[in-house]
């Protein structure tokens, strides 16, 4: 009778590109290497996801900024601790921009009211949810037309950000909303010619994903995230893990990069419902 | 530069996706860890791409325009590993299966994934000879149109049939003499670089063969001769033999050496000027297949004297299994042997048979000589030949 270990770290990640699988392998086997018995469980959206961590079916969960606050949130109505344990360095300190075609008539944001203003799934923070609450902060109303490419993973596939960058370049929209790093790689491959756009705003930093954990999580969970926070780059075993999953190295979690999200989400209540299933 | 004038890149009006990343990972490359770098220029993204792009390098910021140079800079460079040296005095005994498919010399990013040839040691496969070899092989490379196809064949036409019996045994032949090296050949750990070559050529100077004895068998008929079983059978063995120094052994120093001692004969006494041409042009690539395999067994047996008991073993253990099969069949002998008359006079089948004999202790002469090349003494020599398959490859 084969049985699954009950001691065993459990994560949950969302499974937004099939990569996820080969990322979460890869840890599980240094892990396992390193002594810690861990293993992960792939979610179709993060809603699911966290609905899961809710109902303690895993310990650890890599959540989207997003996923974290509706962790956080439906923890604090049940009393239960949350935490974020680790981030990524590159999930710190990002910004949004908004593009607009180099030949507009926008010279401040201000210029933007009722303006077409492509952004990304309706649930990116990134690309929709902080750039459209800090157009709003200033006063800015726009006309928001989403690009929906696979609703449910928050954002992590880029695809939404492309479309409303593609919809700019065909001036079907007057702006388009993405992560600054994308400025330069929308670039590179070419869907924004040379010195066919230029950035007209840029938000404040705000940090990203975390590794959330609520309640007391597992008797491993110090060993795991000691572990996480000792990879290194120059590690060989570890580099095509990090490289994959877009990192140099593990940061301790931090909270201040999340204020700006919380904010936006009670301005477009797009957690609401969300929570109010989950109870 | 002074220690209050940090180091400065000017990327001038290029934006940092249009090259510019290029000119700051130079600068970088020029400073010792620690120190800063500050980035200059007019394109009105540049902070905040240059804040995206050092990020992802792993590189601290200070301010909006200053880098940190940390190992990060060295991005993939950072650990990696040279695969031995570049030069053939670089190749080394075994080399690491994470080396893969690079080039000998190349820096191997660390965690490159291990590639596992099963042909990765030095004493199973090199020698020195093989660079020499396959430049020589690479300008020695012929076009199989410059033969003369427009030669007047005027022979009798049993003798015509002669020719195309013995182009059909040839080309099963040379499938064999290209199978066995093309198998091999990905099999060398490609660290053996020039060894690589040296099978790819000989698979391509069969390929020519088959080619050119193909076309010969169907110059003046439609159809080819016979396939005998026990051709197939002798063959077979060759491409059985899993071992690379054993099957070089049968095939390129006994089987290719008898082969060539064959085309010679071709050369001189095929009844038209055609096939002589043929015959002289792949007995020059055949010599260099032989010369290749005695090069690397002799540099094998000299790593691994224990070599030679195995080489006897298996010239022995093919003869046993080809003990029950015909040998060479009668319709390519008794084609050679008319091949070689040219004609149904009397005198000219006794020259002909004459002829056929001398080629058999030819052979046999030729084998012996390439065996004590390898260091086998003269009574080993012989009675080694005597036991290579009747045959001849």
């Amino acid at each position: 009778m084969l049985r699954a270990p009950s001691d065993t770290l459990l994560l949950g990640a969302v499974a937004y590109d099939p990569k996820v699988v080969t990322i979460w392998e890869g840890f599980r086997l240094w892990f396992a290497e390193h002594g810690v018995d861990f293993d992960f469980v792939l979610y179709s959206n993060y809603e699911r996801q966290v609905a899961a961590h809710l109902n303690g079916e895993f310990h650890v969960a890599w959540n989207s900024p997003l996923a974290w606050i509706e962790a956080r949130r439906a923890a604090l109505a049940r009393g239960v601790a949350c935490e974020a344990v680790a981030m990524r360095d590159t999930d710190q300190d990002l910004t949004s921009l908004v593009i607009v075609r180099a030949d507009a008539p926008y010279r401040t944001v201000a210029d933007l009211a009722g303006a077409r203003v492509g952004v990304g799934a309706g649930d990116s923070p990134q690309a929709t949810l902080l750039p459209l609450h800090w157009l709003a902060e200033q006063g800015v109303a726009v006309d928001a037309r989403r690009f929906d490419v696979l609703v449910g993973k928050h954002g992590d596939h880029v695809g939404g950000e492309r479309d409303a960058a593609r919809a700019l370049m065909r001036g079907e929209v007057d702006a388009c909303c993405l992560i600054d790093g994308n400025h330069a790689a929308f670039t590179k491959e070419g869907t924004f010619p040379l010195g066919a756009v230029r950035v007209l705003g840029q938000t404040p930093p705000y940090d990203h994903c975390n590794m959330t954990v609520l309640g007391d999580g597992h008797p491993k969970m110090g060993r795991f995230v000691e572990l996480l926070l000792s990879m290194s780059w120059d590690d060989p075993a570890v580099r095509p893990l990090l490289e994959m999953e877009g990192l140099r190295a593990w940061r301790p979690g931090r909270l201040e990069g999340y204020v700006a999200l919380e904010a936006a989400v009670d301005r477009f209540g797009t957690i609401d419902a969300f929570l109010a299933d989950v109870g | 530069m002074s220690p209050s004038s940090p180091p400065t890149v000017d990327l001038g009006a290029l934006p940092l996706a249009a090259g510019g990343h290029l000119l700051v990972r130079r600068a970088l490359r020029a400073l010792p860890d620690g120190a800063r770098l500050t980035v200059v220029g007019s394109d009105a993204t540049l902070a905040l791409d240059l804040r995206a792009w050092a990020r992802g390098s792993g590189l601290p910021m200070e301010g909006e325009r200053t880098l940190v140079r940390t190992p990060a800079a060295e991005g993939r460079w950072r650990g990696a590993e040279r695969a031995g040296g570049a030069s053939p005095e670089g190749v080394v005994a075994a080399p690491s299966p994470r080396w893969g498919l690079a080039l000998r010399g190349a820096a191997v990013e660390a965690g490159s994934p291990p590639l596992h040839f099963p042909l990765a040691t030095r004493a199973e496969v090199w020698t020195d000879e093989a660079a020499r070899m396959y430049r020589k092989a690479a300008a020695a490379q012929w076009d199989p149109a410059s033969l003369p196809w427009d030669t007047v064949i005027d022979h009798p036409p049993e003798v015509e049939d002669a020719v195309v019996q013995v182009m059909t045994y040839l080309v099963e032949n040379e499938v064999a003499a290209l199978l066995v090296p093309a198998r091999f050949l990905a099999q060398v750990h490609p660290h053996f670089r020039e060894v690589l070559q040296v099978l790819a050529v000989q698979a391509a100077d069969e390929a020519r063969h088959i080619e050119v004895f193909s076309r010969r068998a169907l110059h003046l008929r439609d159809v080819p001769g016979l396939s005998t079983a026990g051709g197939q059978a002798s063959l077979a063995t060759l491409l059985a033999e899993p071992d690379f120094a054993l099957s070089t052994f049968l095939l390129s120093v006994l089987g290719e050496g008898s082969f060539l001692t064959l085309l010679w004969f071709l050369a001189e006494h095929a009844p038209d000027p055609l096939t002589r041409a043929i015959a002289r042009a792949t007995a020059t690539d055949e010599a260099r297949h032989v010369a290749f395999g005695l090069a690397h067994l002799g540099a094998h047996l000299a790593a691994e004297p224990d070599l030679r008991v195995r080489l006897v073993n298996a010239v022995t253990r093919r003869h046993q299994a080809l003990a029950g099969t015909a040998g060479l069949n009668e319709e390519v002998h008794d084609a050679l042997l008319l091949l070689a008359a040219g004609g149904w006079e009397h005198a000219r089948l006794a020259a002909g048979a004459a002829r056929v004999t001398r080629l058999a202790s030819d052979m046999d002469e030729g084998r012996q000589q390439r065996l004590k090349i390898l260091g086998f003494d003269a009574a080993e020599a012989e009675a080694m030949s005597s036991l290579h398959t009747r045959n001849f490859m």
